[in-house]
């Protein structure tokens, strides 16, 4: 088995000591970090993915993966910065105003880095105001948007309107939570509706590809 | 009135006995300790009531929806309570769950508690029907973050609408609510049973006395009762986790029995129940304490799913529905269905308790066995093993040692039910059995040590050790900003 496959493997199994050995071994024998993040980590949250989505792995054993490609990401991460290589997708995660609800969007915003997407979690009771000021900080290509609550659904239409208000017409916007369908997504003009944090992946590439 | 500490600090238990130890007597309808309301409803004397749950449908609260939100509540009381006299329901308590705006802003949970004590006054003068209001204010405390658990205009608030509806008649008053749930949820997401014990016996048992307190001293001063509390944004958030194939059931089976000690200490600090109704630890809590309590399941599918929708009628004093929302259905409005559905339910039980003792165990017993041996979660509370956990919490002298001894106490049931063939555990799950019984053994000796190990893993930013008695440890900064409205989660990153 290569190396690469073993930083994958280690990362399948959540093996997050293995991770930090075979990371600086492959750097020392000329590794390329982006070969490492693309062929290796990546792929392996990927395959963590679908044994979530297939029911045959927990979330606690699904984190376990996700903090192994972390440990991995902090010894490359500064070396592709340096190098100015940029992940290719930026997002921004919240949940809306008025709501605490965290435990999914978190899964959503955990899924998102597995893909190697970077991503800035706002947090909760996000106000439209604060999603737009951080549009504007962070430039991302993507929002997710999160609400729990039937009565802070208003509160997603709110921020759409302001994030679109504001002139951020290109920034995708992706929404989920349990009352929010994809009917309502379009009526409130978001791009795009997610039903799970397994699926949000795929949905969020999709829109981001239109 | 505070409980004493052990000399090492520790909180201790106030009970060392059980109202109930034998199973046979943890009953529907019956409690030791029964609660007489003012239009004479005797809660746990015998009869079981329904305990109907509602809320608004899909709409924002804003100064000008206010009309029409307290007109759904007008609404909502009218019909349900004319339908509940037309079944001739031997009584009935309306639950009012505030949404979190009404508690922000008490003056609107005050309308709506006054529309609400209005409807059940004209009910009674209009059909003889006996009613009493519960009032639940949101534990808003989180909304800042990290939350201020002792101050803050949140904490202001929640007590103004809590006086303000005890003052206004409301005479049950409960809570959802939240302390130690700032690391609990991780806890769950990474089935760390340490961290769950830290957050329900630890985090949770403090903060349920500072705020029970309040809410018995509320209570005495109004002459009403502080009803009881619930482990809801625990042990339900883990039920639905479980639900979802999330976390293993084994594991949100624990948590619940778990979360027992936590709620227990709302009737230490003198609540005297109904117990709310989600909490699905209730008839834990009814064995060690006698206080009546309310349980809901199958009919509360419409808020959310459960694997105990018989069981947990099995030992419950008010049988609820948890929250439906007030839209049109076929029948009528939603509320009124359900108001039908509990009535319905509570008629079964109170002709099979009429018809005598033996009928009415053979209900029970048809209740738990079509539920128990199909999930954990579900036999964890049939009625003999609810009286194990419960002597396995009373039998300790501090919240931290029945933690410990109520979750080996629960997977042993659960190890020994599935060698048995009683219950069916997945096997995916059946070495979760061993996973938490090693972190168990790996408990320190004395919660001291355990909070002392425990303070240099956790993350300092998501709570206020000292909103929790809690000693911050050497060198360690924290800067709170107690901002309104972030705290990105951490789910990837968590320390174990
Ligand atoms: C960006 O793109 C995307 C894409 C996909 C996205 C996405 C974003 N966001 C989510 N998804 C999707 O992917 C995720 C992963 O697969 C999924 O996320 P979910 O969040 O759906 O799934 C999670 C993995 C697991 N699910 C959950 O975590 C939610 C479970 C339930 C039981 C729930 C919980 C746990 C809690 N609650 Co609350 N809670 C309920 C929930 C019942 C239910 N049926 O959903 C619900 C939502 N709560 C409700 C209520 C009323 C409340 N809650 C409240 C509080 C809480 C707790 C704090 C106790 C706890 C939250 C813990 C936390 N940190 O999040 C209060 C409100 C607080 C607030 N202001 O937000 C309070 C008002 C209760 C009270 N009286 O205090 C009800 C809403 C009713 C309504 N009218 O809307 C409710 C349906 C329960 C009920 N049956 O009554 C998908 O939806």
């Amino acid at each position: 088995m290569s190396k690469l496959e073993d930083l994958k493997t280690a990362v399948i199994n959540g093996k997050r000591k293995d991770v930090k050995t075979i990371v600086p071994e492959l750097l020392e024998s000329g590794a390329d970090p982006v070969e490492m993040l693309e062929q290796a980590l990546i792929p392996a949250m990927s395959v963590v993915g679908e044994r979530f989505k297939k029911n045959e792995i927990f979330v606690p054993e699904m984190l376990v993966s996700a903090r192994a490609m972390k440990e991995a990401m902090k010894i490359i991460e500064p070396i592709l910065i340096e190098a100015g290589v940029k992940p290719e997708f930026k997002a921004l995660i919240g949940t809306v105003e008025g709501d605490l609800h965290d435990i999914g969007k978190n899964l959503v915003a955990t899924m998102w880095k597995g893909a190697g997407f970077d991503v800035v979690d706002l947090g909760v009771n996000v106000s439209p105001a604060a999603f737009v000021q951080a549009i504007e900080e962070h430039s991302p290509h993507l929002v997710g948007l999160s609400a729990l609550l039937t009565t802070t659904m208003p509160a997603m239409r709110d921020t759409v309107e302001k994030i679109r208000g504001a002139g951020h017409d290109k920034v995708k916007v992706l929404i989920g939570g349990a009352p929010v369908t994809l009917e309502f997504a379009r009526e409130i003009g978001a791009d795009g509706y997610a039903s799970d944090a397994a699926s949000a992946v795929d949905a969020a590439r999709e829109i981001l590809a239109s | 009135m505070r409980l004493p500490l052990t000399p090492k600090n520790e909180y201790i238990m106030k009970y060392a006995d059980l109202a109930i130890s034998d199973p046979s007597q943890l009953v529907y309808g019956v409690s030791p300790r029964p609660l007489k309301t003012r239009y004479g409803l005797n809660i746990g004397g015998g009869t079981i009531y329904p305990e109907l749950n509602f809320t608004l449908p899909n709409m924002d609260i804003k100064p000008a929806t206010l009309p029409e939100v307290y007109r759904h509540y007008r609404q909502i009381a009218e019909e349900t309570l004319k339908r509940a006299a037309e079944l001739e329901v031997p009584g009935v308590v309306l639950e009012f769950e505030t949404l979190p705006p009404m508690t922000e802003h008490p003056e609107i949970g005050l309308e709506v508690v006054k529309i609400l004590l209005d409807g059940i006054e004209k009910a009674n003068s209009a059909y003889g029907l006996k009613a009493a209001l519960r009032c639940t204010p949101n534990d808003n405390r989180e909304f800042i973050r990290p939350p201020l658990m002792r101050s803050g205009r949140y904490w202001e608030a929640m007590l103004e609408l809590f006086e303000k509806s005890a003052a206004a008649g409301a005479e049950l008053l409960s809570i959802e609510s939240v302390g130690g749930k700032e690391l609990h949820d991780d806890a769950l997401v990474n089935g760390d049973l340490r961290a769950v014990l830290f957050s329900l016996c630890v985090m949770g048992v403090r903060d349920m006395r500072f705020l029970w307190e309040h809410i018995v001293g509320i209570a005495g001063r109004h002459g009403v009762h502080a009803a009881g509390d619930t482990a809801c944004g625990f042990g339900n958030t883990a039920m639905v986790l479980a639900e979802r194939r999330m976390i293993p059931k084994v594991f949100a089976s624990v948590v619940r029995a778990v979360s027992a000690v936590r709620s227990l200490v709302a009737y230490e600090c003198g609540a005297v129940g109904p117990g709310k109704d989600c909490g699905y630890e209730n008839p834990i809590l009814k064995a060690i304490t006698g206080f009546p309590m309310s349980m809901e399941g199958k009919t509360s599918a419409c808020a959310h799913l459960s694997p105990v929708g018989n069981l947990a009628a099995a030992t419950a004093d008010l049988w609820s529905n948890e929250s439906v929302q007030n839209i049109k259905l076929l029948g009528a409005m939603a509320p009124v269905c359900y108001m039908e559905q509990l009535a319905y339910d509570c008629r079964l039980m109170n002709q099979a308790a009429k018809d005598g003792p033996e009928d009415r165990a053979r209900l029970i017993k048809w209740m738990v066995e079509s539920d128990a041996a199909l999930d954990p979660q579900a036999l964890i509370l049939a009625p003999e093993n609810c009286i194990s956990l419960a002597q396995a919490i009373v039998s300790e002298d501090s919240h931290y040692a029945a933690g410990i001894s109520v979750a080996r106490k629960a997977i042993g049931i659960l190890r020994e039910s599935h060698q048995q063939g009683r219950l069916r555990i997945n096997e995916r799950e059946a070495g979760w059995l061993d996973r938490m019984e090693d972190e168990l053994d790996d408990m320190p000796e004395s919660e001291d040590e355990f909070i002392d190990e425990m303070m240099e893993e956790v993350d300092l930013e998501k709570f206020t050790p000292q909103d929790y008695d809690l000693p911050v440890p050497a060198g360690a900064q924290v800067h709170h900003s107690h901002s309104e409205g972030s705290a990105p989660g951490c789910l990837g990153c968590g320390s174990h």
